[in-house]
């Protein structure tokens, strides 16, 4: 603030947060490579578990399982949640406005087991009445993860929508281009960095909800969350660790992307 | 539209607007009735319904006899979640480890996010991305690592044992600090980030201008700086608590017999029990007791999302 000393109280803590948030993740990451199946005993380095994990087909086809329906979801919750982000910050004084905004904002707190015994209790009520879904699987867990990615999108994509200068909007319907035109030309290019952000925030909550998952998936189509808890439930297991260490590997490279592309727009922007 | 404007562009215009309003409220307002508050009326009348062997395992509320609707309310599981000891003890328990846990989340993360807020820009960015990558990784995953920490044969114990602190593997998994512990380190996050976004947005000439008048750092922070980040404290609060209460995953990996929370006795009554009456009460009363969370958290959620930019 005023006069920050080099060493203050918070910066402390920030470190110390900082530690314990990775400090665990930097376990499982070094524990992936022991050879050894306790987590005890060091019993020197070895890929192993790698390999057990990639013959293990049960974890594969649950990972495919899983990327499908976080791609479907991700991809109907930003539709849904950039409809709502408009409703939300261009369409003061509608009826119905304040209905919405509820229903959008509470799936961000819901506890999940209530959200996915609701949907489960809709999905064997429509079975019984109109017939559909007769099997729960892969359409209902998408269903199930749409509605709830969308919130997260709304959220991105309207703090997104508030900063837009509305003036070229106006400018382009003035010289009478329709709305939908102007959605597409003027809008969405300027928006465009928050769908990719809402995007993909909503992929990795899909990707890694297992409690409504559960709630309201089949004998038919099992997630990798589903997979990796009833073998957590027994206890620790390196392949899980192997699998952990890929998945933080993956995430961390594409934050890295994500940041060295924000960083070099920042740069042009101020050289320009 | 620009090379036809012979027929009224105005009122074509108008009308062009109008409909796509329409199209724009309706489609998510009608997905968001069907699959997200159908479902909760439905979990409202299977409450009062009771559990039979059939599928699905719930007697009808609504039946046709003789062309009259009848309709059987059935307030025994409510009934039933009173009389039962194990069922209050599961919600007071959530409600308390949520709320320590909610705490030590506010105690580690609002020195985190002043500190983020006062950094410089370029350091903002990466410190930003780096509080919220481990939320981007998978949640079940970070709740595992902990069970590798902190078991018996675990990496801490090992570490205390060698460091000749203690003499015996100390119990800490399965037990509640383990799960406060776990809850903490999974929604620290969700705590830094609405308090990292209120405090930055905190205008600096306040603090200079006490600091000019003679206050001193402590107090200005009291007076100033604490209360205009109150917005980011309710809101990363309810971020924490609400989703706490009802955690399910947390409890089941870390928690040991004695653990009680409501998120997970639900699950075991729905899919060991499998008496759905039961667990859409259960649903029910804890919708309740979190109504006024909900709510507080809904009012602060709309007003940013409608602030004008």
């Amino acid at each position: 603030m005023v006069k920050s000393p080099r060493f203050s109280f918070s910066k402390v803590m920030l470190v110390l947060g900082l530690l314990f948030l990775y400090l665990p993740m930097v376990v499982l990451i070094v524990y992936s490579f022991n050879a050894s199946r306790l987590v005890s005993v060091w019993a020197g380095f070895s890929t192993h578990w790698y390999g057990e994990l990639f013959r293990d087909q049960q974890i594969l086809s649950a990972v495919w399982m899983s990327l499908k329906i976080a791609f479907y979801s991700a991809s109907m919750a930003v539709c849904l949640g950039t409809l709502c982000a408009f409703v939300m910050t261009r369409f003061k004084r509608l009826r119905g406005r304040t209905l919405l905004s509820s229903m959008i904002s509470a799936p961000l707190v819901m506890p999940e087991v209530i959200t996915g015994l609701s949907l489960l209790l809709l999905f064997v009520q429509m079975a019984q009445t109109i017939g559909w879904p007769a099997d729960r699987g892969m359409a209902t867990i998408w269903i199930a993860h749409t509605t709830f990615c969308s919130a997260y999108v709304a959220v991105v994509v309207s703090a997104r929508l508030r900063e837009v200068d509305r003036t070229v909007e106006e400018a382009a319907m003035d010289l009478g281009c329709t709305p939908l035109k102007t959605f597409f030309v003027i809008t969405l290019p300027v928006i465009a960095p928050a769908l990719v952000s809402g995007w993909l925030l909503a992929f990795t909550l899909s990707l890694d909800d297992l409690v409504i998952a559960s709630f309201v998936s089949g004998p038919g189509a099992t997630t990798l969350p589903m997979v990796v808890f009833s073998s957590v439930r027994l206890g620790v297991s390196p392949k899980i660790n192997a699998l952990a260490t890929l998945i933080i590997l993956t995430v961390s490279l594409i934050a890295f992307i994500a940041w060295y592309l924000m960083r070099r727009g920042e740069e042009k922007r101020k050289r320009s | 539209m620009a090379r036809k404007p012979t027929r009224s562009p105005l009122m074509e215009r108008v009308r062009a607007v109008l409909f796509h309003r329409r199209v724009v409220f309706g489609i998510p307002f009608l997905w968001l009735l069907l699959f997200f508050l159908l479902p909760f009326a439905l979990v409202l009348k299977i409450s009062f319904s009771s559990a039979v062997m059939a599928i699905p395992p719930y007697q009808p509320v609504f039946s046709f006899v003789d062309n009259t609707v009848s309709v059987v309310v059935n307030f025994s599981n409510y009934l039933f979640l009173m009389s039962d000891s194990l069922y209050i003890a599961a919600y007071w328990g959530s409600v308390k480890i949520a709320f320590v846990s909610t705490l030590v989340c506010l105690l580690i993360g609002y020195p985190m996010a002043y500190a983020m807020a006062r950094a410089s820009a370029r350091i903002q960015l990466v410190l930003l991305l780096m509080v919220m990558l481990p939320s981007w990784t998978s949640f079940l995953i970070r709740v595992y690592a902990w069970m590798g920490i902190l078991g018996n044969q675990g990496l801490l114990n090992n570490l205390l044992l060698w460091l000749g602190i203690i003499s015996e593997p100390l119990k800490m998994l399965n037990t509640n600090v383990a799960v406060v512990l776990g809850i903490a380190y999974a929604y620290l996050p969700f705590m830094v980030l609405p308090i990292y976004t209120n405090l930055v947005k905190l205008d600096v000439r306040l603090l200079e201008a006490a600091s000019d008048l003679g206050c001193r750092s402590l107090t200005t922070f009291w007076t100033i700086t604490l209360p205009l980040s109150k917005a980011g404290i309710i809101a990363g609060s309810m971020l924490v608590f609400i989703p706490a209460v009802g955690e399910f995953v947390i409890p089941e990996l870390l928690g040991g017999p004695d653990t009680l929370m409501i998120g997970k006795v639900l699950w075991e009554e729905f899919f060991n029990n499998r008496d759905w009456p039961v667990a859409s009460s259960l649903a029910i009363v804890m919708l309740a007791l979190l109504l006024i969370p909900i709510v507080l958290f809904h009012r602060l959620q709309t007003r940013e999302m409608e602030k004008d930019g």
